[in-house]
């Protein structure tokens, strides 16, 4: 570079504008716009006179017209009476229950299949192993399918029920029943006393971390927070004279044949198709999670428990103080894009009628007609559960990253 | 040191005395691995439960009580009080419509020759070890398709004369660039031939081929929706993950780039369809594509899925890619770039060679993914696969108790042996590229 400058006595070689990598980026910049924006003006005039050949008013309007059709499951309060956009609400609110439940589930069955791969013991390896090739070799819909066709379907009908746990859960074609908790007026004493034992244990392990520090000797915080947890909501309940009982299901066995079955309201139900999604959402991506888990744990190196044996640390503190800690910086960032995809794949709903967002916009998008709008309501959720989803998992790994001197 | 009479020396080495026989062969392999501890036992125990359970009701259910043949239903429904087990008759007479949905029985030698010829060029495509990879991979990825789009649709496609301006006009625009850097940017017809070569060379092809889809070969006019079953689900899983991969190199290519505008737009389309799942973007081009499209043209439904599916899977793919090109050192851009090739040749003849081939799995797997997903379009009301299947339960002729499950375990069948098989492949072909890039 300094050779040339001196040649050319301080003004540097300029080769020609077209050989120049500055000019020739804006210019392939330039055309990438002018092509987008042809593209974009193309598709904009060519959907607004299509959508007045069809008479489609577009806009946000028809958010507030009357919907008119029922939701079997509603988190909010809802009607036929109620608007498009409260549908749509109602819809999100489904979709968020699915997913909050399905990622519960999946983490916990994927957890214990991927460490279970890992077992020493043959035929608990060989099972989990199974257990995630089987799974994640079948599409998701289908599995959906068998879950509610092919086993909610199966069940007893209507005038039937199997029933099972003590005779308190009953399951038949319209849905899974079980006992509901009725809260009575003094029974805020019961959270108050949960959120207590919740803080208290918190403070008690920082209390018992501290003074490992200090002295040396261990507290049982595990033991002790489980005792508060369980217990300071119990004697509190017996204390306030009992403020909550259990509402059992009712099942009618005799009568008019049209009131036999569960009556409706009593007792806590789950919608079949709310069963069968969460059930096949769950085990599908669980068995992502397990793989991810496995593969995280071997990411480890061996000498990590070798190490820990040799301080004297038995299996369990080992796999829990030193193997876990540093197998989640593996494990987080394809956890997140599994509970994306759990969140993505709940919208398979529509296939058996669930009533979530995708499935009551689609209810909306054949009366109304807004295809528009309502894919842009679409995209805009999936796209800022997304967004939020990993921004909240992107601070979470960076709280979890290797803290490097 | 004191004198002893007796005294022995062992001449000859001692007798080599087999392993203790709770330490080796069945019984030590079982003491080890499943009986090493009270625990460890109960598992075991837990373990052949649990399995017991899974096996011996599908086992049941599959083989024992499965009925092999019949006409209609009646052979299949159960006695009284009796499990009814799996309805093979009814897979068995409806297996033409699974593989080929309803497309016309006289008609069919021509999905068997697209079957043939595919699974012909994929095989040696697939084997590391087959001669002729670049003519194999010609031939798969742009001979074949067009050839599979003349025989599975009929050809005799009309093209209008716009496409044909079009085609002129690619050319011209070529010859244009050529001519500017010739004169303006003094270039020789050598420094030039990269550019008409591309230009007038894909006018060329895309003439050709759009010659060879309008021209009349006889073959009778096979519309799209009666396509089903397995065929429907290989054209949109095949075309889907060969129309993104140019796509997703490109995009992903933009995503490195240090020019600002390209890398934002890129950014920008890949997050926008990983963000949002299938299922929206398969209604979005039922639905809101036609809307997009001027008066009076029209998309074969078949089409508007597959382009869907193709900006879909190329978001997935772009990131696939881009894995590979930062797997690549620094040192194999900055050799090339002291080689003194551009940014087309650097990529095209260093980057893209070596990442292309350490992203096989990735791509493998993106393609199972993608396979599986087919399965969404009978959300839409097309008939792949599983949509076939599903419709064939409505069938009075066969409607039985078990006609649902046996319908079902035959799909699952089907998915987990393409799956499977793929998966196993990928593994390999992750141990094989491995060796040269362990440190």
């Amino acid at each position: 570079m300094s050779v040339m400058e001196q040649d050319s006595a301080g003004a540097p070689a300029r080769a020609s504008l077209l050989n120049d990598p500055k000019a020739r980026g804006v210019f392939y910049q330039l055309v990438l716009i002018v092509a987008l924006v042809t593209f974009g003006y193309v598709i904009v005039s060519n959907t607004i006179t299509n959508l007045e050949r069809q008479n489609i008013a577009s806009g946000w309007g028809f958010l507030e017209n009357t919907a008119g059709f029922g939701i079997i499951q509603a988190l909010a309060s809802y009607s036929e009476t109620s608007s498009y956009g409260q549908a749509l609400v109602v819809g999100f609110l489904n979709t968020l229950l699915v997913a909050i439940v399905g990622i519960f589930f999946a983490t916990v069955i994927g957890f214990v299949v991927g460490i279970a791969r890992l077992s020493d013991n043959w035929v608990i390896s060989r099972l989990a192993y199974c257990y995630v090739e089987l799974i994640r070799n079948v599409p998701l819909l289908l599995q959906i399918f068998f879950w509610y066709f092919a086993v909610l379907r199966a069940v007893p009908g209507k005038r039937e029920k199997w029933s099972f746990f003590f005779d308190s859960f009953h399951l038949n074609i319209a849905g899974l029943r079980g006992p509901k908790p009725i809260w009575e007026p003094g029974s805020a004493w019961i959270a108050y006393a949960f959120i207590i034992a919740v803080v208290a244990s918190f403070f008690i392990a920082r209390w018992a971390h501290k003074r490992q520090d200090a002295t040396g000797q261990q507290f049982p915080v595990f033991l002790t927070a489980i005792g508060l947890i369980i217990g300071l909501p119990v004697i509190t309940y017996l204390l306030s004279g009992m403020p909550m009982h259990l509402e059992h299901p009712v099942f009618v066995e005799t009568g008019p044949r049209i009131r036999q079955g569960f009556e409706l309201n009593v007792g806590f139900n789950l919608i079949p198709e709310f069963l069968a999604l969460t059930v096949a959402l769950s085990i599908y991506t669980a068995s992502f999670i397990a793989e991810i888990v496995r593969a995280g744990i071997q990411a480890v190196s061996h000498g990590q428990t070798e190490a820990s044996h040799a301080l004297g640390l038995r299996q369990s503190p080992t796999l829990r103080l030193v193997i876990i800690p540093q197998a989640m910086r593996v494990i987080i960032p394809p956890l997140t894009s599994q509970y994306l995809n759990l969140t993505k794949n709940s919208s398979l709903a529509v296939a058996i009628a669930f009533p979530d967002l995708v499935s009551v916009g689609g209810t909306v998008l054949n009366q109304t007609g807004q295809a528009i709008e309502i894919i842009g309501i679409w995209m805009a959720v999936y796209l800022s559960l997304s967004l939020i989803t990993s921004a909240f998992m992107n601070w979470y790994n960076q709280r979890m990253a290797l803290v490097e001197r | 040191m004191a004198k002893s009479d007796v005294f022995q020396i062992r001449t000859e080495e001692a007798p080599l005395l087999p392993a203790p026989i709770s330490t080796t062969g069945i019984i030590g392999w079982m003491r080890q691995n499943l009986f090493s501890s009270i625990s460890n036992t109960i598992l075991t125990a837990i373990g052949i439960v649990i399995a017991y359970w899974m096996i011996a009701p599908f086992i049941q259910f599959a083989f024992i009580d499965a009925v092999w043949s019949g006409e209609n239903r009646e052979a299949c429904l159960p006695e009284e009080g009796v499990h009814a087990g799996a309805c093979w008759a009814y897979v068995k007479a409806y297996f033409p419509q699974f593989i080929y949905g309803r497309y016309p029985t006289d008609e069919i030698w021509r999905v068997n020759i697209v079957y043939i010829l595919f699974a012909l060029l994929l095989v040696p495509l697939a084997a590391p070890s087959a001669p002729l990879k670049k003519l194999n991979a010609i031939l798969f990825l742009g001979i074949f398709p067009i050839l599979a789009f003349v025989l599975l649709t009929g050809g005799h496609i009309g093209i209008s004369f716009s496409t044909w301006v079009f085609v002129a006009l690619l050319a011209l625009v070529g010859v244009a660039i050529a001519g500017v850097q010739m004169f303006v940017g003094g270039r020789d017809l050598n420094g030039v031939m990269p550019v008409l070569v591309g230009f007038v060379g894909s006018a060329i092809v895309l003439g050709a081929v759009f010659l060879f889809v309008s021209v009349n070969f006889g073959l009778t006019e096979v519309e799209t929706p009666v396509w089903g079953g397995l065929l429907v689900t290989l054209v949109i899983a095949v075309t889907g993950i060969v129309a993104s991969l140019p796509l997703g190199i490109a995009l992903a290519l933009g995503r490195r780039s240090t020019m600002p505008i390209i890398k934002m737009v890129s950014i920008i389309f890949i997050e926008f369809w990983r963000g949002v799942p299938l299922i929206t973007v398969l209604f979005m081009s039922s639905v809101m594509l036609p809307l997009f499209l001027p008066e009076g043209v029209t998309f074969d439904k078949l089409l508007r899925v597959l382009i869907g599916v193709t900006l879909f899977s190329a978001a997935y793919m772009a990131e696939v890619v881009r894995g590979g090109l930062q797997a690549i050192p620094k040192g194999q851009y900055e050799g090339a770039m002291a080689l003194g090739l551009r940014f087309w040749p650097m990529m095209y003849l260093i980057i893209l060679p070596q990442a292309l081939k350490l992203v096989i799995p990735g791509i493998v797997n993106t393609f199972i993914g993608l396979f599986k997903d087919t399965t969404l379009v009978l959300i839409v009301g097309m008939f792949d696969l599983l949509g076939q299947i599903q419709s064939s339960f409505t069938d009075p002729t066969w409607s039985t108790p078990s006609t649902g499950h046996t319908g079902y375990l035959f799909a699952a069948i089907v998915f987990f042996i393409f799956c499977f098989g793929m998966s196993r492949y990928s593994i390999y072909m992750e141990n094989r590229l491995h060796t040269g890039h362990k440190r």
